[in-house]
């Protein structure tokens, strides 16, 4: 046997599957999408001697019946691919509960192995495998590894490759053995099924009424008729003559089969104590201190990864910002009235990339710190204390790591906030929660807060943050509520029934994988969405520009004032080596420069007088110009370049105002000043497509913010041209839209992938305009009304939304569960 | 008698399961036949889910699924 070999990994939640998996293909491995369906494929590569291994790892399951997605993709994966080896990968602690699945891969005439998992954690317990008896029993070879300490893996790796022997046990399903005997018959004698499945699971299946299984038949078989006539004849008979019907006495006999080999297998050396998990859990799981553990881990993750990652963040930004000077370096300089096109988009785009590699650090020890979370064991706990409030919701105890991801409180991102939702196994509270998890606090949201809070609520910064951070909480679940009960309604629910698996330490190997593929995710995503966004809001907003006669006009200007500088400078040496409007512009070029090398010397006395040494000898004229206050040509300089500014951003002004995004904003005007949005902020809202964080810079472009020094609130207050002024009011509207405002481009395509529809990734889109909208003109029209300041406004509204989330929770829940 | 109206710390033995389908299934999974002994841990903080200790492990459900589960008293 040589060349490639299909292998599939497949075991119960908590086996320790994927620490096999990473054991076995390393770094190599790739996450994709079973077609189709919202569930994750990862397959891995691993060489050995001369076979090439392809490993799909499938979803773990405790079964393989088709109630779930996840293990409708395993049967049909081991059926369709026909893998030349499944490795059954099982806790050895756990044994007699795993080996349930194990049959059902027996059943399928698929060559397995079993692979006794965690057999440290086994021995630990007291319980002792005596695993040639297993694999006699079995009939199928057994290899013990302890993934965690990385054991197994050249056992596992040999057995993979080596071919494998003779079939496995089968089950006796005793009393039903007649009747699958006899429909297995039936089954044979239907040439167009033969190859699809073995019979005999077919048969059992079947027996069990699995709808697809009973859809497979119907299809391929070339007489249904016949064989319904049996299937149906024999359920009944069987259920009337031993009082339950054939599932039921399937399952129970699979289950009694486990027993009777885990107790010839397994021998118990000593009793288990009282075991740490045991301990643990009387802590965690308290009604008292387990809460107040849940809240410490939830700050504890905020504290490390908002804010130790973004004192991280800070650290790195001056190293991006001068990556960036160095590469802006190469392209055309700017003139004195405009820089060439070129530039603009290139520095435009640099931004935007760099807004998000900032933020890498941050989500880097976030998804580390989730892995740990993950890997020790907390994850169910969290979804077992928090599942009675998210239930209320619509939502599922397993839609608290999403919301985490998502920013719960303050700072995360959608995008792994939606990717994170498959592991809620109810599909209606999945959808649910991908589509509430873009209202959580987007971490690039946070500056836009900050900038605002700081201009109009300097008093009350910590409320206003509170704010903030708790409404959009506090307004996505009643959203998911109402959602689940209109157009969710009729989704497939999932019983909440889960194991507590044992706590187990992290291992760092583990972590790191599994915080390295998010972060990956993250970039190749995001990154690829961001860039290619960035660039269409910037062609949006540049053109069609300003108009030639207007263009003119500000040429005229810089003409003018270029000769009062030259003519203020007059007399001076200075004179004699700066002209023309060239000169003068190259001039102001090196002055920013000069700024810029000292401000990276900062606090550094002397690697500043070192920068002044540098540009003294280059030409000391033109450092006086640049540091002497008392020189006639610093002062006239300093004035040169304000004027500049101050044209330079009535041009960018005139640009977006002429812009197609510009017409947008002023064509939305109609609607939006209900919520007390004028163009600006309109324009501002539409640029945050690509990235949130390119809000606040539209923000300071349109309200100019330049060099003057001026407060950003001070000139928002200000009624300038055709805008009118921000009061608190306007910013409580604003901050308020923008919490709930639409995911920006990564977020609603990572919706579309994970829902699979187009349709759901335009309604993740349409509905939070929508509230966005309403909630702001509420706030702005009805404050207004009602002579309320934003303070005032922001606490009312506050009420409002928790009384309405109260109610909403009020409302009673029907059950979908039938007796029978 | 059903599972979901025990309080912790009592032990019971399964006598059957009153629902199909998904829930029923997926109870049958994790081990939740005639015949097998079970001891309720506790309850979440806000009283639902459960937790149970089964053939040496531990599951969490709802009350209202736990209700599908009829138990004997120990």
């Amino acid at each position: 046997m040589s060349g490639g070999v299909l292998v599939a990994l497949a075991g119960q939640p908590n086996s320790g599957k994927s620490t096999i998996f990473n054991l076995l293909t390393g770094a190599r491995q790739f996450v994709a999408n079973y077609p189709g369906v919202t569930v994750e494929k990862k397959v891995g590569y691993f060489s050995r001697g001369e076979n090439r291994v392809e490993l799909v790892d499938l979803p773990g399951t405790y079964s393989l019946t088709s109630y779930s997605m996840e293990e409708r993709v395993s049967r049909d994966f081991v059926l369709g691919s026909q893998p030349s080896a499944v490795v059954n990968v099982v806790d050895a602690s756990n044994l007699r509960r795993s080996l349930y699945l194990t049959f059902q891969l027996l059943e399928m005439d698929c060559p397995l192995i079993l692979n006794l998992n965690m057999i440290d954690v086994a021995k630990s317990k007291g319980m002792e495998i005596d695993l040639e008896e297993l694999e006699r029993r079995l009939g199928v070879p057994v290899v013990t590894s302890d993934g965690k300490r990385g054991k197994g893996r050249e056992e596992l790796a040999e057995a993979i490759t080596r071919p494998s022997p003779a079939r496995g046990l089968r089950i006796d399903y005793g009393p039903l053995e007649p009747a699958l005997r006899r429909l297995q018959k039936l089954l044979e004698a239907q040439p167009r099924l033969v190859g699809r499945c073995p019979f005999r699971w077919l048969a059992v299946k079947l027996l069990e009424g699995d709808p697809e299984a009973l859809a497979m038949a119907r299809e391929g078989a070339d007489d249904w008729r016949e064989v319904e006539a049996l299937l149906d004849k024999e359920r009944e008979s069987f259920s009337q003559e031993f009082v339950q019907p054939p599932f039921r006495h399937i399952a129970f006999r699979r289950h009694q089969a486990a027993e009777a080999i885990g107790q010839a297998v397994i021998k118990t050396t000593h009793a288990a104590r009282k075991d740490f998990t045991d301990r643990a859990d009387r802590l965690l799981c308290h009604r008292l201190t387990g809460p107040l553990i849940m809240c410490g881990v939830f700050y504890l993750l905020f504290e490390l990864a908002v804010n130790q990652g973004g004192r991280l963040a800070a650290l790195i930004t001056p190293y991006l910002g001068q990556m960036q000077r160095f590469l802006e370096g190469f392209l055309p300089a700017a003139g004195y009235l405009e820089e060439p096109l070129l530039t603009s988009l290139a520095s435009w785009f640099m931004t935007s990339i760099n807004a998000l590699l900032v933020y890498i650090p941050q989500f880097f020890i976030l998804f580390s710190l989730i892995a740990i979370l993950e890997d020790v064991g907390y994850m169910p706990r969290m979804a077992f204390m928090l599942d009675r409030i998210f239930r209320r919701f619509g939502l599922h105890g397993n839609s608290t790591l999403p919301y985490i991801l998502g920013g719960i409180y303050v700072g995360g991102c959608a995008v792994p906030g939606v990717m994170s939702c498959r592991a809620i196994p109810d599909e209606r509270a999945r959808l649910a929660t991908i589509l509430t998890v873009p209202l959580m606090n987007c971490l690039a949201k946070t500056a836009f807060y900050i900038m605002l809070v700081d201009a109009f609520f300097p008093q009350q910064k910590a409320g206003a943050m509170f704010f903030i951070s708790t409404i959009t909480l506090l307004t996505a679940l009643p959203i998911a509520r109402l959602l689940t009960m209109t157009v969710l309604r009729g989704r497939e629910t999932a019983p909440f029934i889960m194991e507590m698996p044992s706590y187990h330490l992290p291992s760092p190997r583990g972590v790191l994988i599994r915080a390295v593929e998010r972060i990956t995710t993250y970039i190749r995503k995001v990154m690829t969405i961001v860039a290619s966004v960035a660039v269409v809001i910037w062609v949006l907003l540049q053109f069609p520009g300003v108009s030639a006669p207007r263009m003119e006009e500000h040429a005229a200007r810089a003409q003018t004032q270029v000769s009062q500088f030259l003519a203020a400078i007059d007399g001076t040496p200075l004179a004699a080596k700066v002209k023309d409007m060239d000169q003068v512009t190259a001039l102001l070029t090196l002055r920013e420069q000069y700024r810029a090398d000292k401000a990276g010397a900062a606090g550094d006395a002397e690697a500043s007088r070192m920068v002044d040494q540098r540009y003294r000898e280059q030409d000391p004229d033109f450092l006086a110009a640049f540091q002497d206050r008392r020189a006639k040509t610093y002062r006239a300089l300093d004035k040169l370049r304000k004027e500049r500014a101050d044209l330079w951003r009535e041009i960018k002004q005139e640009r977006i105002d002429n812009s197609i995004l510009g017409w947008l904003g002023h064509a939305l005007v109609p609607i939006s000043r209900w919520a007390g949005f004028d163009w600006r902020i309109n324009v501002a809202m539409l640029s945050s497509f690509a990235a949130r964080e390119s809000a606040t810079a539209t923000f300071s472009a349109l309200y100019g913010i330049g060099g003057g020094g001026q407060s950003l609130g001070a000139s928002m207050g200000e009624s300038s041209g055709d805008g009118q002024a921000i009061t608190a009011l306007n910013a409580t509207a604003l901050m308020l839209f923008m919490a709930l405002f639409p995911p920006c481009l990564a977020t609603t395509i990572m919706v579309r992938v994970a829902t699979g529809r187009l349709k759901w990734m335009l309604f993740s889109f349409a509905y939070p305009s929508a509230l966005g909208l309403g909630a702001a003109s509420l706030v702005f029209t009805g404050g207004g009304a009602l002579g309320l300041d934003g303070w005032q406004a922001m606490w009312a509204y506050y009420a409002l939304a928790a009384g309405f989330a109260l109610l909403v929770g009020l409302i009673p829940e029907r059950s979908a569960i039938t007796n029978t | 008698m059903t599972l979901d109206i025990l309080r912790p710390g009592s032990q019971c033995r399964v006598l059957g399961l009153t629902t199909a389908g998904n829930l029923g299934q997926r109870l049958m999974d994790l081990g939740f036949h005639p015949g097998v002994e079970l001891r309720v841990i506790r309850n979440a903080p806000l009283l639902d889910p459960l937790e149970v200790e089964m053939l040496g492990y531990c599951i969490s459900l709802r009350h209202n699924e736990a209700s599908f589960v009829e138990v004997e008293h120990l």
